[in-house]
Formats: structure tokens, sequence, C-alpha cells
């Protein structure tokens, strides 16, 4: 069996690896700003907020895919406008793709950073203000420095999440080589086809060094930030 | 300097406090825990807003419920020393002195970063992250922090309150330098008696929510009806200047308004202040003038005022110089043996060694 990679494994890694880090990219601030409401804020329709943000951890991914497909298609509620005013599809494409993960990872990534709102000394961002920060600069200052464990925590699972998705992606943007055809993906599409075990099995293996990789890089990442909190 | 009058009700607590400071220095809020003293704090410093009422410093009003004025705690200038300091862990010393201090226009900073530094002898810790600072470390670098953001008015809360007995020694000297180093006015929150004695100018003591006297310190730890404020015993505290100290005998010699006084030896220079406490039940009175005893203190004067204390116990108010009372606390069974009352001629006798002695800086 070669170690060389093939173009087709090379272009799903990169696919994955694309799609994962726009996933995390677009939902982050969305992530941080809806776990800010709900550690901190109290509002009518919280609870409500806080299903519906939890919603893709419970239901079936195809659910989830399928609705985005109603959403985002051609003549749907939000997929209508997009087409008609910016000529922008994402359904069948590797945004679309990035947007089911992304919609997946999120219950992931706010419950992380808001655990780690709620847990956070907020005494401290009472002291940044008598020392005659606004807000917003204590926001900045001291509340994301502190809570950047939680943010990574967050990160990475949907990281995670999204270079595993896979019920969600194939119900929202099907299977289309070079698109949105993923390494789980590519994955499966292996296995359905005869005397595509080994080329399956590589694909596996693939998928283990990448989330080894991950799991290193991360490591790393939350080592460097618990010796900036002094930890 | 500070005027409030607020009103507040949180669950089953109500606060309703007035207090009007007019000097500067440092004013000691003083009560027990509950008493709503750190809630009152809070509130001047803008992060608890109160229900009703007017909150001002050197004249800029900073709350006014019936006017709608609430400023932000950042645009209020007033400077916070937490009980738990409070310091960033993700920054250095350095960092943490410097975020508030680069807040503030060149222009308006009225306290320089080496003052400070040598204020506190902190110059060494700059480079350490705060999880490497003892306590007593990290409220001398909380207090330089909130100092150098300039604040027209310092609020402390109990800062010494989670430290143990060595590191309150080690911070108490501090904030007397500040006091006389610098002339930021204090607000000392505290349920300590011995700090108040040490530190503060004037007192505000509150009790359930409310303020319940105000004034000198001297005037207002000295009164039998507040002793259960929190004072413990009853007693009288009274101002005394060091004249001179005796290397044979080990006796200092201390001018009060009464005359001298002489206790065991004082570890301060001639000339420095003491405030002394003499409780009530360490004085006694005599009719005749004493001979031959160890008592080393005896002052004259008259009976003003004799207070029921407890059963067969009465507090006794001995005038020994113009507007100064002694109190003393004696049984009643030897108050009809003597056929005290107000207006008697008594000498006082007070015992040196049992004078509670608190330095002033």
């Amino acid at each position: 069996m070669s170690v060389v990679l093939s173009p087709e494994e090379w272009q799903a890694i990169r696919l994955s690896l694309q799609v994962a880090f726009w996933s995390v990219g677009i939902s982050l601030p969305l992530g941080i700003l809806m776990a800010w409401l709900l550690a901190r804020r109290s509002f009518p329709g919280k609870t409500l907020l806080d299903g519906i943000i939890h919603l893709p951890l419970v239901l079936p991914p195809v659910v989830v895919g399928y609705a985005l497909l109603v959403l985002f298609g051609r003549k749907g509620a939000l997929g209508a406008p997009l087409h008609d005013w910016f000529g922008v599809t994402i359904a069948f494409t590797w945004q679309g793709a990035a947007v089911a993960a992304a919609v997946m990872g999120f219950p992931l990534m706010v419950r992380a950073i808001r655990l780690s709102l709620e847990t956070m000394d907020r005494g401290l961002e009472d002291a940044a203000r008598t020392l005659g920060a606004g807000r917003v600069a204590v926001f900045r200052t001291v509340t994301l420095p502190l809570i950047a464990p939680g943010v990574l925590t967050g990160v990475i699972l949907a990281f995670a999440r999204s270079l595993g998705e896979f019920g969600a992606t194939i119900t929202f943007v099907s299977n289309i080589p070079g698109e949105t055809r993923t390494l789980p993906i590519a994955l499966y599409t292996y296995t359905q086809v005869p005397g595509g075990d080994a080329q399956a099995l590589r694909l596996a293996a693939i998928a283990v060094v990448l989330a080894l990789a991950a799991l290193l890089g991360s490591e790393i990442l939350a080592r460097r930030v618990r010796a900036r909190l002094g930890h | 300097m500070l005027e409030l009058d607020i009103a507040h009700r949180l669950g089953d607590f109500a606060l309703d406090a007035s207090l009007s400071v007019a000097e500067p220095g440092i004013t000691a809020i003083f009560g027990r825990s509950g008493s709503g003293k750190s809630t009152l704090l809070n509130m001047i410093a803008g992060l608890l807003r109160p229900d009703a009422g007017r909150i001002a410093v050197d004249g800029r009003v900073l709350f006014d419920a019936e006017a709608g004025i609430d400023m932000p705690p950042e645009r209020r200038r007033l400077g916070y020393v937490f009980q738990d300091a409070r310091l960033f862990p993700h920054m250095t010393v350095r960092d943490n002195l410097d975020y508030g201090r680069r807040r503030v226009p060149p222009a308006r900073r009225h306290v320089a970063f080496d003052q400070v530094l040598a204020l506190l002898d902190i110059a060494p810790l700059l480079e350490r992250r705060p999880a490497r600072l003892s306590g007593g470390e990290k409220q001398r670098v909380a207090i330089g922090r909130a100092l150098l953001a300039s604040p027209g008015l310092l609020l402390m809360d109990e800062p010494l309150a989670s430290l143990d007995a060595p590191r309150k020694a080690e911070i108490l000297p501090f904030v007397e330098r500040l006091h006389g180093e610098l002339s930021t006015p204090i607000v000392y929150v505290s349920h300590a008696v011995d700090e108040v004695l040490r530190l503060a100018d004037t007192i505000a003591v509150m009790d359930a929510g409310r303020v319940r006297a105000y004034g000198e310190v001297e005037a207002i730890t000295s009164r039998p009806d507040l002793a259960d404020a929190g004072f413990g015993d009853v007693g009288t505290v009274i101002a005394a200047r060091i004249v001179a100290h005796d290397a044979d005998s080990g006796i200092s010699e201390l001018e009060t308004p009464a005359g001298n006084l002489r206790i065991g030896r004082l570890d301060a220079a001639v000339g420095a202040t003491v405030r002394l406490r003499l409780r009530a039940r360490d004085v006694a009175l005599a009719l005749d003038p004493p001979q031959r005893m160890s008592v080393l203190n005896v002052f004259n004067g008259t009976i003003a005022a004799i207070e029921p204390r407890a059963e067969g116990i009465v507090d006794v108010a001995v005038e020994i110089a113009p507007g100064m009372r002694l109190w003393s606390e004696v049984t009643r069974l030897a108050l009809s043996n003597l056929g005290l009352s107000p207006g008697s001629h008594v000498h006082t006798l007070i015992k040196s060694v049992a004078i509670e002695r608190y330095p002033r800086a």
C-alpha cells in the first residue's frame, strides 16, 4: 500500500479542512455572542433560544440537513432571497457544507464558552470598570482572555464535529466530488462500491491521523493559554 | 467631599443610608457583617444601582434617581480596593498597575508611577504574575493599581479581612503611609475596631442598613450606646502625643487634654500621636486621692452621667477635661457605697498595662 496520497484523497482532506475552518470561523463570533447572552442576560424567550441552539445536538442530523435544504434551497425562505438578490446559492456547494457543519457544531461551541463565562470571576470585570474601562474594553481586555480556555475547547469541539459531519452534510449538499465530498462522505462512497475496501481503510487511517494532529495542536494551544493565565 | 442619601431593597434587607462626609482623610465605614457597608460602597462605586436617592463626590453627582443620573463606574473616577485584591491573572503586575493608569489622560494623573512603587514597595514584583504573589503582595499591588488611576476618592472594602495576622501587620503601615503621603481621601470599610483606631479620622457606624452615627473616631468609638454595633467593650478612646520615653523604667509619657499619662514603652518616636483605648472595666473610681498603689495614672474629674449597663452594673462618665469624658464600669453596690451621683468629684484610676494602644502614622 502506497503512503503517497492520491489526488482524490488530497481533495477530500483539503475540502474537509476547508469546510471545518470556515464553519468554525463563521460560527465563532456568533457562538461567543450567544454564549454571552445565555450566560449573562435574562430576556423573554431565553429558554426557547437555548432550546433552538441545542436542537442539532438531539435531532437526527438528517433532519437538520433536510431543514437546511428547505430553508436554503433555491425556493427556500432564505435561499430564494439569497439567490434572487445576491446571486448566492449555498445548497449543493462547499459553502453549504460549511453551514451544515457550523449548525451541527454550534451547540457544542456555545456550551463550552457559556460554561467558562459562568464560572469566570465576574469580580474581575467589576474591578476593570472601576479602573476606567468601559463595557467593550472590559470584554476585550478581561473577559475574553479569561474565557480563552473555554473558547478554545468550544472551537476544538466544533472543529472536530465539522470534520466528522456526515448526515446533515450529505442531505443538504449531497455528495459532489471536489465540491462537497468531504472525508467522511468519500469514505462512505468507497464502502458503497465493490472493491473499495482498501480505499475506505486508507481514508479511515487518514481520519485518525487528522484527529490526532488536531488533538495535539489543541493541547499545545491549551498549554500556551494556561501559561498566559498564570496557572 | 462625599454626600449620599440612598434607599435600596435587596430581598429582606433594606438599606436606608444617609451620610455627609466633609473632611478629607480616612473615613471608616464600620459595622458588623451584613450591616450593609459593602453594599453602600458598591453603590458609591456604581457597581450596584440604588432604588432611590443621590450620591455625590466633591460636588460631582454620580447618581441621582430623580434626575435620572447614573454615571457608569468607569466614569466615576473612584479607586476601589476589593477584599480579594482581584488582580487580573493574565497580566503581569506591571500590566495590572498600568490598567487604570493608561486610561487616564496624562494631564489628569496626579499619582506618579515611581512614587506608588516606592510607597507600596512593589518594584521587585513588576514582572511577576498574580498567581506568584503572596496575599499581602497581591493586596499591595491592588492598592497601587487603584491609586494609579488617579482617583478622586479611594474606596477600600475590608482590604485586610482576608489576610492572616502577620499579613495584616505587613499591609497596615502601607495604608498608613498612603494617608500620610497622598492627598487622596479614603473611604475604608471595616468590621475591625483596631484597624479603624489605627487608620481612620472619622467613622460612620452602620447597623441594619442604616448609618447610626457619624463623627470623629474618638467621639464615636467612646459612645457606650454604640458598643453593640461592633465595638465590643465599652471604653474611652483618646488621642495622645508621645512627649518622652524613659529608657530606665521602660515607660513612655503621653500628653492628653486631661494631663500626662504613663504607659509601657511605645514603639514610636517622640512627637508621634497614638490613640489609646481605655476600657471602662479597667477604670476604677475613688473618692479620696489614692496613695501607695501600683496604678500609675490618676485623673481627677466630675461625674457627668451614669448609664445603666447590665443587672447591677453601670457605666459612669467622668469629665476629666473640658468636653472629655472617661467611662468607668462599676457595680451599683460600689456606686451606692461611695454615694456617687452626677456632679460628684472622683479620682479615676487607670491601669497602665490595660491600656490598648494604636499608633497613628
